[in-house]
């Protein structure tokens, strides 16, 4: 049996309702970055509890990938702080390294290693970054595949595999790290459309284990389905934030109004 | 008076034996060193970036016969620094140095080009896993950038088999130093003798481009 010590109990529950939600997990204050003359974060406050499920929504541009990024440092942000499980982000450096382990990030364009086979892709960042014997690796590897449904395919090159499939095995490799929350930027907006709900699919499937996961992206569909908050954001802020029904029945500002009349009503 | 007589009277495949082992270890020693100077100019480090950016600039835009020449008389000469404790073979190898360290700035660069065919989100997903500098370089970007850059790499290799005549300036009894030798002595049969050196290079070269071509498109990444 391999060590399931490291991934949260995938226990059949569903998610916790909203009164039930653990500590802060993330916590970001009074962030603010620019790219030069551009400030794509406005003085961002933002906390997901442990186990919550928090979607980002907003139009393009609005800084939401952005922000999703600045979580584990793939952009820095210049004024502000971020903490992690109660640890302040470190600088560049091992501790980054390690606190990044912790953080499982799936990217719009899968980001698949390319020359290394879909198993090995699952495996590399267990047994480098982490020292996990390449058995244990290997085995838990196996498991995340078929837990995703891309199990048969664990030999194959990335190019190979459809875009679904990608993405599926990049969140494997992502779960692989035993992360406390997961970051997803735009996780479908590359796919083609009948290879979204595979990918949701898998990621409803996250959620009802109870997995903590800050998700940007347009569909609205699972930000229905599976987060316990939305949170729109515009022009570098957190314009409002509720939960999915409230969000989508009643947007109190004027500007998710506007936005959600832009891509509901077709 | 006939052609054949040329070979009976000069070592001439010796002195193409003496450039193929000029160029074997001149392009090993300047692979390694090319590839830690591409890794210096994409690390974080800006000194290491500094460091390497001015080794390349430096050793590139310098004339091989002044840096063999170099070597031979400033450090050995001036400086009395021995890689043999063989005369002839000490010049040997200080051409060796020579060749590799002007050959490693070329091949830095090549491989900066192979670094440029892996796209960014490779360097964010091996950093999102964890993974540090170090890693992220040896495991994920390199060995795509080598593969990326098996053409250029190709290109420096010829380059270095053709300019592994310079060590003549260094005192190396090799092809170029044998074709000066044998014109003086036969200048009856000289452009039979210039044909002959000219044709031995293109024997080495050109396999050298159909290889480097076809392993690019064997090895490329397929994304």
């Amino acid at each position: 049996m391999a060590d399931l010590a490291t991934e949260p109990d995938p226990g059949p529950e569903p998610a916790p309702a909203h009164g039930e939600l653990g500590p802060p997990l993330v916590e970001l204050r009074g962030v603010d970055k620019h790219f030069g003359a551009l400030h794509v974060l406005k003085h961002i406050d933002l906390t997901v509890a442990r186990g919550e499920v928090v979607v980002i929504i907003g139009p393009s541009g609005s800084g939401k990938s952005t922000l999703c990024r600045t979580i584990n440092r793939l952009e820095t942000i210049d004024s502000g702080s971020i903490v992690i499980d109660g640890r302040e982000l470190p600088e560049e450096g091992r501790e980054l390294a390690r606190l990044r382990a912790e953080v499982g990030m799936v990217f719009q364009s899968f980001n698949l290693f390319a020359h290394r086979t879909v198993l090995e892709n699952v495996t590399l960042g267990p047994i480098k970054a982490k020292g996990v014997k390449k058995s244990d690796a290997v085995a838990r590897a196996r498991e995340l595949l078929d837990r995703v449904g891309v199990g048969n395919q664990a030999a194959k090159l990335p190019a190979q595999l459809s875009g679904g499939q990608q993405q599926r095995v990049a969140i494997a490799r992502a779960l692989a790290m035993g992360p406390k929350v997961m970051l997803f930027d735009e996780p479908t907006s590359a796919l083609d459309p009948e290879m979204i709900n595979e990918v949701l699919d898998v990621m409803v499937g996250l959620a009802r284990d109870g997995m903590t996961m800050l998700v940007v992206t347009h569909e609205m569909g699972f930000a229905r389905r599976a987060a316990n908050r939305v949170v729109f954001m515009d022009a570098g802020e957190i314009v409002e934030q509720a939960d999915p029904e409230t969000f989508f029945t009643a947007p109190r500002s004027e500007r998710a109004r506007d936005f959600l009349s832009k891509i509901l009503t077709h | 008076m006939d052609f054949g007589s040329l070979f009976s009277e000069f070592d001439v495949l010796g002195a193409f034996w003496v450039n193929i082992q000029l160029t074997f270890f001149a392009a090993i020693f300047a692979l390694v060193l090319g590839t830690v100077l591409a890794v210096m100019r994409i690390s974080p480090v800006p000194s290491l970036r500094w460091a390497g950016t001015t080794y390349v600039t430096l050793l590139r835009n310098t004339p091989l016969t002044v840096i063999i020449v170099f070597c031979v008389l400033g450090l050995w000469g001036q400086l009395g620094i021995t890689l043999s404790s063989d005369f002839q073979r000490n010049f040997f190898w200080l051409s060796v140095l020579g060749l590799t360290v002007y050959h490693a700035a070329f091949v830095c660069e090549a491989l900066r080009s192979g670094v440029n065919t892996v796209p960014v989100g490779q360097a964010e997903a091996a950093r999102a896993i964890g993974l540090g500098f170090g890693d992220s370089a040896r495991l994920v970007i390199l060995p795509q950038a080598f593969r990326g850059a098996v053409a250029p790499l190709g290109n420096v290799l010829i380059a270095l088999t053709k300019n592994s005549t310079v060590a003549a300036a260094g005192s190396v009894a090799e092809t170029s130093g044998l074709l000066k030798q044998m014109i003086e002595f036969r200048p009856d049969l000289m452009v039979a003798i210039f044909l002959v050196f000219a044709f031995g290079f293109v024997i080495l070269v050109v396999p050298i481009g159909v290889a480097t071509t076809s392993l690019s498109r064997r090895l490329a990444v397929a994304r």
